[in-house]
């Protein structure tokens, strides 16, 4: 890959060929401000934020969809510059309400962060004068449209990561909003993931907490062999909400169905909490000690009257690797056999 | 997998098999598509349903159920006679190519084509495909290994894949999709009735007394184990006793009316899980264990990384992790067996694990590690046989077709297939419980031909019964195309629709997989 030398604020940026200003800047340390911008799609350019002057260009661009060339002389902060991202904030939050109070995503809501960052008053703005209905996506998902500024990173993500296109841009009464196509939409909640205002959200949890309340527990995803890195968060010991975990390893942030909306089992009601012994066909809640004590006399019963390998035990591909391996352990040094398998053929 | 799951994005094409990669393992679909639709690489699909993959597919091949070998056979016969095998990399690198070659040379489109259904020129054009755009990856899951012929369809991919160069490359490889969370882990771990950790034999005398010094045992058996399946068919007779640990048979293997038998002949069974699951109903005893959200610990996935798994909230009531159940029940047996936490489990894994050795807690903080990892300085192994096959030379097996065990024939006509859908998971043990993937996918369906469903005068949504040699099923039907004419597609997440009632318990002579994925059945429209 042939490298290329630019400047950016003055400084000598080796950048790769076909990198775009925006790329070549985040890779030297040098932050730019952007919204609709995501590593993984294609430039989207729809939010203005992103300006840069370019020595010998007659006006800023956007830096996300301007590739490299050698010897660019970029400059990312300057007066006009701040004062066009205080315009597209400007345009952005012309008619989005500012609900933060009661909005889901309000303490990590890109918008929110730019907003504060640039000094935009509330006495600039004009809040929608005939709120729009919030509806639902899916049966998992809301859409406020009021809310929605339309930086188009859902309908992005939905074509370029999935493939599923349930997402598109529609008018109505001279507004744009989302269109959902439902009939093909996986609920997998990419869009979810990627929006970064409030104006997609989950529809399953009871509660819900502030994203700097809750405390955020990175895990592996307990579904299929994919391993997806995930971030459950938690509050009041309640799994409330579950995002994939932006790294660059597994799965890149994205999660399917499961993974997302299929915590509920967590703190399900039905969810075993007490040792049970079997007395006249009936379930029995015992202690610890006692179904302990049960099942290690019938074992050592079994193992006497007819030796240890008519035992079998079944260790679990749902399991650690460290159940796993003191499964295997007990069978084969405690019970004394090798009568020990999983469900890895089922 | 030899090869990581992201890596599908150097591959030139991509050979997909017996997975249906959108519904079982959505993530990797990501990267299949994005290396198709962003990278220009060539899909080959080729399975007997039309799933989703089959829309961004270049060539898509459709196969009778069961007739895996005959089609890998087919396409090695046409990259042989083509001349289009990497031959350097066959000579350098593997043995007993002669052999192979020998035994596809039968295989021609036409012959394949009798067999399979596969028309002539899509075989060609397919394994024209796949020999010269390299590197080519293949992908597969259940689709292959549960059949009677399980174990050879296996050997089968891997001599398709040496034959056109592709295994220790980046963008190829073979790669089996793990269907479980820690599938992966729970074999690496010796949850095998053959194998200690690591894949070290029970057999081998060294090796016992390894892990006999490490346990402070006197000796280990000696005698290979039984797997899964043969200690259910067992039950009752050779097998007295079952510790069963998050699993759940009743749903999951074949022939459930035959398993619920010998379980319920069983002197003693406990069953370890977080819900009274339909193998827990019929225990003596039952523990109550933690989910995943509720301990510390490691999953391997099926790229082999280790990645850690981090306690979020507090267990329900008296629910202990399983580590801690087994260890107790241990000592009650007289065996000191004492973990203050599962950190220490792993470091003992570390010690008696060569392919582990380098794993640690600590350095999972950092993020994933791919084994076969030795040491604490090595990096890890994403990509396995790079240069050279881990046992040496690799191994061409000369494999003849042989049909399934039950074929439809006059009285039950129909192939039945069995897998899962996206929206839920296994036994629907966890994906069932809430509200969430209910109100996507409430119930069980049976996907059938649209010219079947004529036939039988079945419209979209009523009822058909199902009937094998073993049982029946009286379930919803949804009429589409993704099924093949003579074929209906059955999940198994649902206890009141098992669709193991229906399926056959008879297994791959080596692996001991049964062959859920063919049977034959009768479909009637339901009264």
């Amino acid at each position: 890959m042939n490298t290329i030398q630019l400047t950016i604020d003055g400084r000598e940026i080796a950048a790769k060929e076909g990198d775009t200003v925006l790329q070549a800047a985040r890779s030297a340390g040098i932050r730019i401000p952007t919204l609709c911008y995501h590593e993984r799609l294609n430039p989207i350019a729809s939010c203005g934020m992103c300006y840069v002057e370019i020595g010998g260009y007659s006006e800023p661009v956007q830096s996300c969809a301007t590739p490299v060339a050698p010897g660019m002389d970029v400059v990312t902060q300057s007066e006009v510059l701040t004062d066009m991202r205080k315009e597209s904030l400007q345009r952005l939050l012309l008619h989005h309400p500012l609900d933060c109070p009661i909005c889901d995503k309000a303490g990590e809501c890109r918008l929110q962060d730019l907003v504060f960052e640039y000094g935009i008053h509330a006495d600039e703005l004009q809040p929608p004068a005939k709120p729009r209905e919030v509806v639902y996506a899916t049966s998992l998902i809301k859409y406020w449209p009021d809310r929605c500024v339309l930086c188009l990173r859902c309908v992005t993500a939905c074509k370029e990561v999935k493939g599923v296109c349930a997402l598109g841009v529609a008018e109505t009464e001279g507004r744009r909003h989302l269109e959902f196509y439902p009939e093909r939409c996986v609920s997998c909640g990419e869009c979810l993931q990627l929006c970064p205002v409030g104006a997609l959200t989950e529809n399953l949890s009871p509660t819900k907490g502030r994203a700097f309340l809750v405390n955020k527990v990175p895990t592996t995803c307990t579904y299929c062999g994919c391993g997806c890195q995930m971030e459950l968060s938690v509050l009041d010991n309640r799994v409330v909400d579950v995002k994939g975990k932006d790294d660059a390893g597994v799965n890149q942030a994205s999660l399917c169905v499961k993974g997302r909306f299929g915590y509920e089992f967590i703190s399900s009601d039905q969810r075993l909490t007490k040792p049970l012994v079997k007395k006249d066909g009936e379930f029995q809640e015992v202690d610890w000690d006692q179904a302990i004590r049960v099942v290690a006399r019938r074992f050592n019963q079994v193992k006497k009257e007819h030796g240890a390998d008519a035992i079998g035990g079944f260790s679990s591909a749902r399991c650690t690797n460290e159940d796993n391996y003191l499964f295997q352990k007990f069978m084969r040094a405690v019970i004394g056999t090798n009568n020990v398998d999983h469900c890895a053929r089922l | 997998m030899t090869n990581p799951l992201k890596d599908v994005l150097n591959s030139k094409v991509i050979l997909v098999t017996g997975t249906n990669t959108t519904s079982n393992h959505p993530i990797i679909a990501n990267y299949i598509h994005e290396a198709v639709t962003k990278h220009g690489a060539k899909l080959l699909v080729v399975d007997p349903r039309r799933i989703k993959l089959v829309d961004i597919c270049h060539t898509w091949l459709r196969p009778r159920v069961g007739t895996n070998v005959a089609w890998i056979n087919g396409l090695m016969h046409v990259i042989i006679s083509e001349n289009l095998q990497a031959q350097s990399y066959i000579d350098e690198r593997t043995t007993g190519f002669e052999e192979l070659k020998k035994c596809v040379a039968k295989y021609s489109p036409d012959y394949v084509a009798k067999i399979t259904g596969i028309p002539e020129k899509d075989l060609i054009a397919a394994a024209r495909l796949y020999a010269t755009e390299t590197p080519g990856s293949i992908l597969y899951a259940m689709g292959i290994t549960q059949h009677t012929s399980g174990t050879n369809n296996v050997k089968s991919l891997a001599s398709l894949s040496m034959l056109c160069g592709n295994v220790g490359v980046a963008g190829g490889g073979v790669n089996p999709l793990r269907g479980q969370n820690n599938v992966q882990g729970a074999c690496d771990m010796g949850g095998l009735p053959n194998v200690f950790t690591g894949y070290q034999t029970v057999t081998d005398e060294a090796v016992r007394e390894k892990f006999a010094k490490a346990w402070n045992v006197a000796t280990l058996p000696d005698r290979v184990g039984m797997t899964v399946t043969e200690m259910t068919a067992a039950g009752g007779e050779a097998i007295k006793a079952l510790y069963i640990m998050g699993e759940n048979p009743m749903l999951s293997d074949a022939d459930i009316h035959h398993v619920e038998k010998n379980l319920q002949a069983l002197d003693f069974m406990v069953v370890q899980d977080i819900f009274l699951t339909e193998t827990a109903r019929l225990a003596d005893v039952v523990l109550p264990s933690t989910c995943f959200a509720e301990k510390e610990g490691t999953f391997t996935n099926t790229e082999r990384k280790v990645l850690r798994v981090r306690k979020a909230v507090n267990a329900p009531g008296e629910a202990l992790e399983d580590y801690r159940i087994i260890s107790a029940i241990a000592r009650q047996m007289g065996y000191a067996m004492e973990y203050a936490d599962a950190s220490e489990i792993m470091a003992e894994i570390n010690r008696l694990t060569p392919s582990y050795g380098g794993i640690t807690y600590e350095r999972l903080e950092q993020g994933g590690v791919v084994w076969p990892c030795p040491t604490l300085e090595h990096p890890g192994t994403p990509i396995l046989h790079i240069n050279k096959f881990a046992r040496g030379e690799g191994v061409f097996f000369p494999i003849e077709y042989q049909p399934s065990a039950e074929l439809p024939d006059d009285e039950y006509p129909f192939v039945l297939t069995t897998g899962r859908v996206y929206e839920h998971y296994h036994t629907g043990t966890m994906s069932r419980k809430g509200s969430a993937l209910n109100r996507l996918y409430p119930e069980a369906l049976a996907e059938i031909n649209v010219e079947d469903a004529r036939n039988l005068d079945v419209a979209d949504g009523e009822y058909v019964n199902i009937v094998s040699r073993r049982g029946s099923l009286k379930i919803k039907a949804a009429v589409s195309d993704i099924t093949d004419r003579g074929v209906a597609f059955v999940p198994f997440h649902f206890y009141e629709s098992a669709v193991n009632k229906l399926t056959n318990s008879a297994l791959d002579p080596v692996s001991k997989i049964p062959e859920l994925k063919i049977c034959a059945v009768k479909i009637e429209k339901a009264a």
